[in-house]
C-alpha cells in the first residue's frame, strides 16, 4: 500500500496504480486470478470486510479471465459484492445467478423535459402526489397492465418493444435504450409458471428498497460538459428531468430463486465448488447454465418494459398537470441502462479478442465511443451511465470511455453505494422527521413506507462525487452532468 | 417461539437475521415471524386468511429455504403476509413441512409496509443445532 491505510481484511492488498487496488492469487487458496478494487484511499478505507471476502471468492470461479473486479461504489452484497465484474470464456466458463442478483435487469432510466425548475416548482406537490397514485410501489404492489400468460410471454421476448407496440411509449424510446430494450436470446419455455404468476402483474410498478422515480434539476455549476450535454439532450442549469430505477420485480426475484435453487444441487454433477454456496453456478454452455441465461435474458427483456411501462405514465401525468402534451413537455427518453446482467461481448484478453460472458451485478455497462452497441445519436460521445445517488444527495449523467473497455470489460459503477446498515439508519433518524426535513430543504417526497425513507436517507450512502470522481481518474468514465432532487416517489 | 436478531453487519443493503429455536418447528415459526416483522408491521395487519401448506424437501437447510421463499412468493402472489405460524417437521430425509398459515391481505390503507423482500440468498445460510437449541442464519435480499 502507498501509505497506512487501515481496511476492514487482514489479505495483502497492493496500490498497482492511481485508484486500482490488487490482492493476488496467493492470498486465497483456489483463486485463479486476482482480485482488483478500483477506489480511492478514502473509498477503500470505507468497504466493509465483505467487500474483499467475496472480489476474491469470484475470482475462483471457473473460467474467469484476467481479474475479478469491484467498482468503486462497491459493498458487501451476496455471492459477488455489489459493484462487482467478472468476465468469464464462454466456452469453458460459468454463469451464475450470485453474479446478477435477484432483481435482474435492475437499472437506471432519465428522461429529459423542456420544463423549467421555475415551472415545476409550483405544481411540485401536485406532480409528487399524482406519480405517486400512478406508478403503484411498495410491498406486495400491482400495476395496471392486465395480461394473460400467453402476453406476458410476448413482453418477455420483445422487451420494451411490447409496450411500443401497444402504445406506452414513442417508437423513438427504443433508439435511447441499452439493447433497444430487449436483449437477445430470451426463451419463455425455461421460466416457470410459478415466476409467471408471480411477476405477470407487476408491470408498471416500482418496488422499493432502494428504487424510486425523482424529479431532479440541473444545478447551478451542474453542467460539467456543455458538448457531451447537447448530445445528450441536457440543457443547463434548472432543467427539469425524471430519474428511474427499478427492475425485473418479482419475476425476477423468481427466476433468480428457481434457478439459484437448481446450481445448489447441479454445481456436484459439473465438479464445481464455490466459497460461498450464493455463487453457485453451472458451466454456461450446459443445459442448466443455457436455460438459466434464456430465463435471466426474459426477466431483463421484462425490466425494460416495467420502465417503459413506468415512462408511459410519467408521460400521463406530466401531459395532465401541464396541461400538454409530453410532445410539447419534451419528455423524452435520455438512455435506459441495466446494472445487474450477465451478457456474452467481445473483449480484449492478453491480446486475443475473445468471447465471454461479462456479469455486472450493481455495475454499469459503459462502452465507449464508437462501439457498435452504442445508439447512433450517442456513437460519437459514448454510452450513456446513468448512476442513482441517494435520493437527498442527487445523481450523475456520465458516459462511457474507450479505456473502460480495456480495464474493467466496458464496465462502471452504479450507484453512491451503502456505507451504513438499513437499521443503523433508522436509529439515526425517523421517517417522518427526514420527510420533514427535506421538505424544508425543497424534496418533496412520498413514499410507501415510512421507515423506507429512513433507510434510504442520504447519510447512509458514499459521497457519489467521490464515487464518480475516481471513475474519471481512472478513465472509465466521463462527467457529463449532475442532478439534485426535487421530488420523490419511494416504496 | 424462538427469537430472532436482525445482523447489521453483514451484507448492508439486505437484512441479514439470526434465528433461534428450541425445534425444527420452532424455528419455522420463528423465521416466518421474523419474514413477516421485515415486510409489514404485524399489529397492523388485519388477520382474514389462514392457508396450510405443505412442503418437502432432501435436506432441512433446503427445507427452510423453501419455506421463506413460499411466504416471499405468496406475498407478490396474493399479497398475504403470515404472521403467525403453526409448522409441524417431520422426516429423516427428505423433511417434510405442515404450516397453518395465519395472515391478512396487505392493505396499504391499513398496513405499515416494511421492505418488501425478494429472495432468500444462500450467502451464509446456515441451519445448526447444538445443546438442544437449533439455529439459522439467513440473508435476505430487500
Amino acid at each position: 500500500m502507498s501509505r497506512d491505510i487501515t481496511l476492514s481484511t487482514t489479505m495483502k492488498v497492493s496500490s498497482i496504480a492511481d485508484c486500482v487496488w490488487e490482492i493476488p492469487p496467493s492470498e486465497k487458496p483456489g483463486m485463479r486470478v486476482p482480485a482488483r478494487i478500483y477506489a480511492s484511499e478514502a473509498l477503500i478505507a470505507q468497504m466493509d470486510q465483505g467487500v474483499f471476502e467475496q472480489v476474491t471468492n469470484v475470482a475462483c470461479l471457473p473460467g474467469i479471465v484476467r481479474a475479478a473486479l469491484c467498482m468503486p461504489d462497491g459493498h458487501w452484497g451476496y455471492g459477488f459484492p455489489i459493484g462487482g465484474v467478472a468476465a468469464f470464456r464462454t466456452d469453458n466458463g460459468i454463469i451464475s445467478p450470485g453474479g446478477i442478483g435477484f432483481d435482474i435487469n435492475c437499472g437506471m432510466r432519465l428522461l429529459r423535459t423542456r420544463l423549467g425548475e421555475d415551472e415545476v416548482r409550483p405544481k411540485l406537490r401536485e406532480l409528487v402526489a399524482a406519480l405517486f397514485a400512478a406508478v403503484p410501489s411498495g410491498v406486495g404492489a400491482k400495476g395496471f397492465v392486465h395480461l394473460s400468460e400467453a402476453e406476458f410471454r410476448r413482453v418477455m421476448i420483445e422487451g420494451a418493444g411490447w409496450c411500443i407496440a401497444r402504445g406506452y411509449g414513442w417508437p423513438e424510446d427504443l433508439d435511447r435504450m441499452e439493447g433497444r430494450g430487449c436483449l437477445p436470446g430470451a426463451d419463455p419455455a425455461h421460466v416457470s409458471h410459478r415466476a409467471v404468476s408471480r411477476g405477470s402483474d407487476q408491470l408498471g410498478t416500482l418496488g422499493s428498497g432502494n428504487h424510486y422515480l425523482e424529479i431532479q434539476i440541473v444545478p447551478p455549476g451542474g453542467l460539467h460538459d456543455p458538448r457531451a450535454g447537447k448530445a445528450l439532450g441536457v440543457d443547463g442549469p434548472g432543467q427539469v428531468l425524471v430519474m428511474l430505477h427499478c427492475g425485473s420485480r418479482g419475476f425476477g426475484h423468481q427466476i433468480g430463486t428457481d434457478y439459484l435453487r437448481m446450481f445448489d444441487q447441479v454445481m456436484r454433477r459439473y465438479g464445481i465448488t464455490v466459497n460461498d454456496r450464493e455463487l453457485a453456478c453451472a458451466p454456461f454452455r450446459s443445459p442448466e447454465g443455457q436455460a438459466y441465461f434464456a430465463a435471466m435474458t426474459a426477466a431483463a427483456n421484462t425490466a425494460f418494459a416495467n420502465r417503459q411501462v413506468i415512462t408511459h405514465r410519467v408521460r400521463e401525468v406530466f401531459a395532465s398537470v401541464f396541461g400538454k402534451d409530453p410532445r410539447e413537455l419534451g419528455l423524452s427518453v435520455i438512455y435506459d441502462v441495466c446494472h445487474n446482467t450477465a451478457k456474452v461481448e467481445r473483449h480484449e484478453v492478453d491480446g486475443q479478442l475473445l468471447e465471454l460472458l461479462v456479469h455486472r451485478k450493481g455495475a454499469t455497462r459503459a462502452f465507449g465511443p464508437g462501439a457498435a452497441d452504442v445508439p447512433e445519436a450517442y456513437r460519437g460521445v459514448g454510452q450513456p451511465v446513468v448512476i442513482g445517488g441517494s435520493m437527498e444527495t442527487g445523481s450523475a449523467l456520465l458516459l462511457g470511455t474507450a479505456h473502460a473497455m480495456v480495464e474493467t470489460f466496458g464496465s462502471t459503477a452504479h450507484g453512491a453505494g451503502r456505507t451504513m446498515s438499513r437499521a443503523e439508519a433508522k436509529r439515526r433518524v425517523g421517517g417522518e422527521t427526514l420527510l420533514r426535513d427535506m421538505e424544508a430543504r425543497g424534496i418533496i417526497v412520498r413514499a410507501a413506507s415510512k421507515s423506507g425513507v429512513a433507510e434510504e436517507a442520504g447519510f447512509a450512502y458514499k459521497d457519489l462525487a467521490a464515487v464518480v470522481d475516481v471513475l474519471e481518474r481512472l478513465d472509465i468514465s466521463r462527467k457529463v452532468a449532475s442532478f439534485s432532487p426535487i421530488g420523490n416517489i419511494k416504496g | 417461539m424462538g427469537r430472532y436478531t436482525f445482523l447489521e453487519d453483514v451484507a448492508l443493503a439486505d437484512c441479514a437475521v439470526e434465528i433461534e429455536a428450541k425445534d425444527p418447528a420452532d424455528l419455522f415459526e420463528t423465521a416466518a415471524a421474523a419474514l413477516a416483522a421485515l415486510m409489514v408491521d404485524p399489529g397492523t395487519m388485519r388477520l382474514s386468511v389462514e392457508r396450510t401448506i405443505t412442503l418437502t424437501a432432501r435436506e432441512l437447510d433446503l427445507l427452510l429455504y423453501d419455506w421463506l421463499s413460499e411466504l416471499i412468493y405468496r406475498k407478490d402472489r396474493d399479497r398475504e403476509v403470515f404472521t403467525r405460524v403453526a409448522a409441524r417437521v417431520s422426516g429423516t430425509g427428505p423433511f417434510e413441512l405442515t404450516a397453518q398459515a395465519h395472515g391478512g391481505v396487505i392493505d396499504p390503507t391499513v398496513t405499515a409496509l416494511g421492505a418488501d423482500p425478494k429472495a432468500v440468498t444462500f450467502h451464509q445460510f446456515a441451519v445448526t443445532s447444538a445443546e438442544g437449541v437449533w439455529r439459522a442464519r439467513v440473508v435476505i435480499d430487500i
